[in-house]
């Protein structure tokens, strides 16, 4: 009896759950919905690059996204390093899984584009190469995760190596200045020549991309903390197994 | 004899003299004033010791760097006048593999006799331990480079004499970012499974912007200029300040139990 009430509330909560996660993500489809009619029709057609350029408004808005989501993760990192309340590595390890995600999207659209208008899918130029560092830094992090088996361990160890790397960053971006470089220098901000229809545009897919970024980390967060559970159960049963 | 006040912020120094009495006062002082330095200058000398006696992490790396510069030379026509723009990558890339594979044993060697745990119970600072074992593959990589160069430049021919003060420089400076992460991660990599690919791994991206720095330095000494990059040079400072200061906030978490 007591199991069946048990069961009924937690489904209620659920529910209610699942009615704001389902808002949520109508909310967030009509605004991809609307970015998306933006960036093919209502912007402006780029002179010299023509309709490929379009991929900008995908392409920018995802590197963003996946800085943000690389930042959240760092100062997610820095908490469970003071804190230690595992709320914390989870959203570390939430984000940057996400932010993995936004960044190959961006090193997959950036060839597409390149090799109409380079000529050429890959160039060893220092954005391009600073950003794949990124990337891989990233891809260790997760790496380094699955091989420490220790929740404890891997949170503290996983935030070292996260902080480190958010501190290779700027050193990485730095290297833009000093090298040449071939990619199109940012076109927003000082001397940038940003059509402001085409910024509109950018800042508009670059919210609907933020709100998938949300919806996705609410979701993995969610998955990280029922492994959790699931973890902590295990332990409590063999500990019951234990005692009979 | 410093008076007793001198330990006022020292909470454990206090709770020591406490329970000691006044009398300990010149111990808790020696407490106090060494938890830094002094272990690290200790430990450094141990570490030096245990390599000198068995010089094998030093022999290792030499035959290693010396084995990667011989077959990349297969794979390029070192004859041709481009070695000149090439050798100093070639030979910061044999360094930092021979790096993400040489630094490894700083933690694991502690292992064998669970000696890391003593070193933890010791009163002084963990960051000490860090920065021992960094000086310590500082001074192996240092000696290996300086024993190499000889070898790499009559392999390279390159003329090492009218630059090998700047080289230096650029020696130690990159050396020193690579000595830094790298001990900072073999502390990492023996803490998880498959530690041997798990260091590479770690190293290898982290160190890409000093790989760049270091090696267009070094270009930029066999060039006709032979000048010492100011940017380049400024840019490897500024990465070794970055990373020793990153360790010395944060390296202490790695070696909690």
């Amino acid at each position: 009896m007591a199991h069946s009430m048990a069961t009924s509330t937690l489904s209620t909560r659920e529910v209610a759950r699942a009615g704001t996660d389902g808002l949520a993500t109508l909310g967030v489809a009509a605004l991809l919905a609307v970015a998306g009619y933006c960036a093919l029709f209502v912007a402006p057609t780029e002179r010299t690059m023509g309709l490929i350029q379009r991929i900008f408004y995908f392409h920018v808005p995802s590197a963003w996204t996946g800085f943000v989501a690389f930042l959240i993760s760092f100062i997610a990192s820095i908490a469970y390093l003071r804190v230690r309340s595992p709320k914390w590595d989870w959203l570390a390890v939430s984000s940057a899984e996400i932010g993995v995600a936004f960044m190959t999207v961006m090193l997959v659209t950036g060839p597409i584009w390149a090799k109409p208008v380079w000529g050429i899918w890959w160039t060893w130029d220092a954005r391009l190469t600073s950003t794949f560092v990124l990337w891989a830094l990233y891809v260790c992090y997760l790496l380094l995760r699955t091989l420490i088996d220790d929740p404890e361990r891997r949170g503290v160890v996983s935030a070292v190596f996260n902080t480190f790397a958010a501190f290779d960053i700027p050193l990485v971006y730095f290297s833009i200045w000093f090298f040449r470089t071939q990619h199109p220098q940012p076109v927003i901000g000082d001397g940038g020549s940003l059509d402001p229809r085409m910024l509109r545009v950018l800042l508009l897919c670059w919210a609907a991309l933020l709100g998938v970024f949300v919806l996705l980390l609410r979701q993995r967060y969610r998955v990280e903390a029922l492994r959790h559970r699931v973890a902590e159960l295990q332990i409590s049963a063999a500990r019951e197994e234990d005692e009979r | 004899m410093a008076p007793l006040s001198q330990t006022r912020d020292q909470t454990a120094a206090r709770v020591s003299a406490d329970e000691a009495g006044a009398a300990s006062a010149p111990v808790v002082v020696t407490i106090r004033r060494s938890t830094l330095l002094r272990p690290a200058v200790a430990l450094l000398a141990k570490e030096l010791r245990t390599e000198f006696r068995t010089r094998e992490l030093l022999a290792t790396t030499l035959v290693f760097v010396l084995m990667v510069l011989v077959l990349f030379s297969f794979t390029f026509d070192p004859t041709a006048a481009e070695t000149r723009r090439f050798a100093p990558g070639l030979l910061w890339l044999a360094l930092l593999f021979a790096g993400s594979l040489m630094l490894h044993p700083s933690f694991t060697r502690e292992q064998a006799n669970d000696t890391l745990a003593a070193l933890r119970l010791a009163p002084i600072e963990p960051v000490a331990i860090l920065a021992a074992k960094i000086a310590a593959n500082l001074c192996f990589l240092l000696l290996a480079e300086l024993m190499l160069l000889p070898i790499f430049a009559a392999l390279y021919n390159l003329s090492l004499l009218p630059v090998i003060g700047r080289l230096v420089v650029v020696l130690f400076l990159g050396t020193l970012g690579l000595a830094t992460i790298g001990t900072v991660f073999s502390a990492v990599s023996a803490q998880a499974r498959m530690r041997e690919l798990l260091l590479p791994l770690l190293l290898l991206p982290l160190m890409a912007p000093a790989l760049i720095a270091s090696a267009e330095a070094t270009v930029g000494l066999f060039d006709d200029s032979a000048a010492l990059s100011p940017v380049w040079t400024t840019f490897l400072a500024a990465f070794d300040v970055m990373f020793l200061t990153v360790t010395w906030l944060f390296g202490e978490y790695l070696l909690e139990e």
